[in-house]
């Protein structure tokens, strides 16, 4: 049968078609680049957020002061003090370098928690969604039980249990993000397992890891990681407020939580200084949101 | 409908069980022997040892539930390690303070979100709409405990109108619904419902714009009601979806409320989940989380009784 081996004019002539119009198509990531482009709010979050990390990141080099070095003499200056811009702190610390220093720890507090519940959770839900029946049961019932907790009261109850310290907090903020995570991957790996191309990939012979490794990851990773973005608001929050009670780092060490803590009883003197961590946490965490709100339009995720 | 609230009862059972030994498990985790939850540190060897056979903390772990989950469940929370009172009693006026403190944030929240939500999904793409959901998100954002340290900074400290901390005269024991006691819960309450206000502004807006778009608002519209009319069809439409995420909501604040009563030492849960935490009193840390969760599970059923019958759209059997 020479027609099967050696192509009609016909069938050469759609073969070029089909080439030109994928190097045409530009894809799914420039896709959603574009539409990204076209969006100011989430890129100027974007911006906002990677000068903060830039800034954090080289925070030995940026900030103008020691971050533990005070004064007794210069206590809780004012804003605008020279040299102080932004005044100092209750044991007369530099605010401005303290604030610097400090976003590390309420960053790596805030995401490192999310991260982790982005892998665990994505593998147990991807897991219960993809092998379904017994294992699906038993991941999902637990799963039920966390959700029982409001969030905050289960971050207080672990962390407050396990006793301050850095690593117990991020532990209580995992436990507290894995099952939000574990819902959402084993929702949409249940809707992607059942579609055509599976089966189809199923029939043509692939192994199960095959196919959750190129079809079903491919798929649902996109909108778990959408998802996971808009946790990081939330963690945030969470972590400085753990901090704020005493249950993560401890003095001298800055970090934003606490900071607003130990300044709680500055506000009757310098009352602008002292809420000045809590507009950190605040401008962070409405970034991440907005970036996660962004990024779900631009990737077109169903919420 | 009969068998579905006997289903949803039914299982309401073992999730309640199950949060009973999460609450278990808390003393468990917590570093050190669980013996020092029951006795002070410097107790003598034999009276520990004395202690942990009348606790039956030498069987195994499971028998250990057991005998925990019965006392719970005859209301014996056990007793404070720091002021040797038992946990119910201190913990029984604190919920009624964390309740109405909830209550009252949740009902400001919720009307302020449905009034900002309805706006927003009616006039859809309008600055009314982008005003709503800024604030919405705004809302969910800020760190509300140093929202509370803001508007006492303002309120408090700078114009003098409100007072910063307490619950008032009478303390937690004797409250009226008096301006001397209520003026001690606005800053709380308003500084509560922000967290509410966003997410109801945000469930409410796409409610409202998904009924907007259906068929019968066009017939309605066709037929010449008035705009009222049609609101109230609306409304009708969104309220069951609406109070579902409300009387989550509650619950969330319950549980949610420590930050916020830390900030303004409202007598409440929080507070003494706070102290706990700081005295490393476990009795009192597990009675509370408990209490708290088990609050939180009654509220989720509720929740979805309520709404299968209020709602005849949901038939669930």
């Amino acid at each position: 049968m020479s027609t099967a081996t050696t192509p009609t004019a016909a069938e050469a002539e759609l073969a070029v078609q089909a080439r030109q119009a994928v190097a045409k198509s530009q894809g799914y990531w420039a896709g959603v680049w574009k539409r990204l482009r076209r969006d100011p709010v989430t890129i100027g979050c974007a911006i906002v957020l990677l000068a903060m990390l830039l800034v954090i990141v080289f925070a030995p080099l940026v900030a103008p002061h020691d971050p533990y070095q005070g004064s007794m003499i210069r206590r809780l200056r004012a804003i605008g003090t020279p040299n102080y811009i932004l005044g100092t702190d209750e044991l007369g610390r530099d605010m401005l370098t303290r604030l610097i220093h400090g976003g590390r720890l309420s960053w790596f507090m805030g995401i490192t928690p999310v991260l982790l519940a982005f892998v665990i959770g994505t593998f147990l839900g991807v897991l219960a969604g993809f092998a379904g029946g017994k294992t699906n049961m038993a991941i999902m019932r637990v799963t039920d039980v966390f959700y029982a907790f409001p969030s905050v009261l289960l971050a207080v109850a672990i962390s407050g249990a396990l006793g301050a310290g850095i690593v117990n907090a991020i532990l209580a903020l995992t436990l507290v993000f894995i099952p939000p995570i574990i819902r959402v991957a084993e929702s949409v790996t249940t809707g992607v397992r059942n579609l055509d191309f599976v089966d189809a990939a199923r029939a043509s012979g692939a192994s199960a890891f095959t196919i959750v490794r190129v079809h079903v990851l491919g798929n649902v990773l996109g909108p778990i990681f959408v998802y996971a973005t808009s946790l990081i608001s939330v963690c945030m929050i969470l972590a400085s407020g753990l901090s704020f009670l005493g249950l993560g780092t401890k003095p001298p060490e800055p970090e934003w939580g606490l900071m607003l803590n130990t300044l709680r009883t500055a506000i009757y003197v310098q009352p602008w200084v002292a809420v000045l961590p809590g507009v950190c946490i605040f401008v962070t965490s409405i970034c991440f949101n907005l970036l996660s709100d962004g990024l779900r339009q631009a990737m077109d995720v169903k919420s | 409908m009969f068998f579905y609230l006997i289903r949803r009862i039914l299982y309401a059972i073992p999730i309640a069980l199950a949060v009973g030994f999460v609450c278990f498990m808390l003393v468990q985790i917590a570093p050190g022997d669980p013996i020092n939850a029951i006795v002070p540190a410097d107790a003598p060897g034999d009276v520990v040892e004395q202690v942990r056979r009348d606790y039956g903390l030498d069987k195994p772990l499971p028998v250990q539930f057991g005998i925990w989950l019965l006392k719970v469940v005859q209301g014996d929370l056990g007793r404070s390690l720091a002021t040797g009172r038992s946990v119910w009693s201190d913990l029984s006026s604190a919920i009624s303070n964390t309740l109405m403190l909830a209550l009252v944030a949740s009902l400001i929240g919720f009307i302020l979100g449905c009034v900002l939500g309805g706006l927003a999904g009616t006039f859809r793409g309008s600055i009314i709409d982008r005003a709503a959901v800024t604030i919405a998100v705004a809302g969910v954002s800020v760190p509300h405990y140093w929202l509370g340290m803001v508007l006492v900074v303002i309120f408090s400290v700078q114009l003098n109108w409100l007072p910063a901390m307490g619950a008032g005269p009478g303390g937690s024991a004797d409250w009226v619904w008096d301006w001397d006691h209520m003026k001690h819960l606005v800053l709380p309450a308003v500084t509560l419902a922000v967290i509410p206000m966003g997410i109801v502004t945000r469930t409410v807006r796409g409610i409202i714009a998904e009924i907007m778009n259906q068929e019968f608002v066009t017939a309605l519209r066709g037929k010449g009601l008035t705009r009222a009319g049609i609101f109230l069809h609306v409304v009708k439409n969104a309220a069951p979806n609406a109070l579902a995420v409300m009387g989550l909501q509650l619950g969330y604040l319950m549980g949610g409320s420590i930050l916020v009563e830390t900030v303004f030492s409202w007598p409440g849960t929080g507070l003494l989940l706070n102290n706990a935490i700081f005295q490393r009193d476990l009795p009192v840390l597990q009675g509370t989380i408990l209490v708290l969760a088990m609050f939180f599970v009654a509220l989720n059923l509720a929740v979805d009784l309520v709404q299968t019958a209020l709602d005849p759209r949901i038939k669930r059997a």
